[in-house]
């Protein structure tokens, strides 16, 4: 950009946001987070033992994994952003994994 | 003056090299932002995890008060509003203003019914007296615990409801300019960085839901 000249085109075409995201994307995840949700459900109800409360959380990660990557255009979005959300379950991961680390190894907890 | 035209965009600051420069800051800025709400959250996704694994019994008939179809119902609304928020950034990008509004205005209607719906889920939460507190009037051998779980319900889906409110405020907000013609192809950051906080809003919920409405329901 000249500063020089004030009049000169400020618009830049380098930019990877302007990706633009098609309907028909957005409709096949809304689908699909609506099908996951009613799995959710489903699930919820029948008996699977210690592995319920696993699958629920998966299943909640993938329709998070999902909302992440396309409405939110991580999918394409600069590899800076990426730093920053890896960034940040990676602290949602020392958080989780050193403070029960902490009440499993002193005793406190009755598992 | 700022707002004496004068050969740019109405829309770039004049710290930007050029909008799509100020696009990606605007959008990276968002993010870092989303990180703050993640350590905002995460800590009481925590707890959540520390009481339950201790308390599992009580947790489960905790959640056996919690309304599943209502949640379910709430849950299906948020979704469907992210629809309309994806749906608010690609018409912006299409230069479509009346679609944009309408999608906006779409937006704001679901967000007001989720917090609707769970106004009627805590009336109907303090009417059965499981309100933590003086109002918890609820017997059982497991009493207390059962408690926890409702400090817990009610803390982790209040901050979630207050975010939703800022979040309908911001809307609110888009709304007005968008219906002034303030955004296109060339400058839609606002209701992007937007949806990116009600994305993130809608997440926590995508994860409370089952953490609060399905437990032991086998």
């Amino acid at each position: 950009m000249n500063v020089a000249d004030p009049t000169e085109e400020v618009v830049s075409h380098k930019d990877p946001q302007h990706h633009i995201t098609s309907t028909g994307t957005y409709y096949l995840i809304f689908g699909v987070l609506l099908v996951l949700t009613a799995v959710t459900v489903l699930v919820a109800f029948v008996d699977l033992g210690r592995l319920n409360t696993p699958v629920a959380l998966a299943i909640a990660a993938t329709k998070a994994t999902l909302v992440i990557l396309y409405f939110m255009h991580v999918r394409h979005s600069t590899r800076l952003t990426w730093v920053i959300l890896i960034a940040s379950f990676m602290m949602m991961g020392f958080l989780f994994v050193l403070t029960f680390a902490d009440y499993l190894t002193r005793g406190l907890l009755t598992y | 003056m700022s707002d004496v035209p004068h050969g740019h965009h109405p829309a770039l600051k004049h710290h930007f090299e050029d909008l799509g420069q100020q696009h990606e800051a605007s959008t990276l800025g968002m993010w870092v932002f989303l990180t703050t709400e993640i350590m905002f959250f995460g800590p009481l996704f925590f707890a959540y995890a520390l009481y339950r694994s201790e308390y599992a019994e009580a947790f489960a008939e905790a959640s056996h008060h919690q309304n599943w179809k209502l949640g379910v119902t709430n849950t299906a609304v948020l979704i469907f509003s992210s629809l309309t928020v994806a749906m608010s950034v690609y018409f912006a990008q299409k230069n479509r203003r009346k679609a944009l509004v309408v999608a906006l205005a779409l937006t704001l209607v679901l967000g007001i019914a989720f917090l609707g719906i769970k106004a009627i889920e805590y009336h109907e939460h303090f009417e059965e007296g499981l309100f933590p507190g003086s109002h918890f009037t609820y017997q059982s051998p497991l009493a207390p615990r059962v408690q926890m779980f409702f400090v817990l319900y009610f803390v982790m889906t209040g901050l979630h409801a207050v975010h939703m409110i800022v979040g309908i405020g911001i809307f609110t907000w888009l709304l007005i300019r968008a219906r002034r013609g303030e955004f296109s192809l060339e400058y839609y950051g606002p209701v992007e960085v937007s949806g990116l906080y009600w994305h993130f809003v809608d997440i926590v919920w995508i994860f409370l839901f089952p953490l609060l409405y399905l437990v032991g329901r086998h």
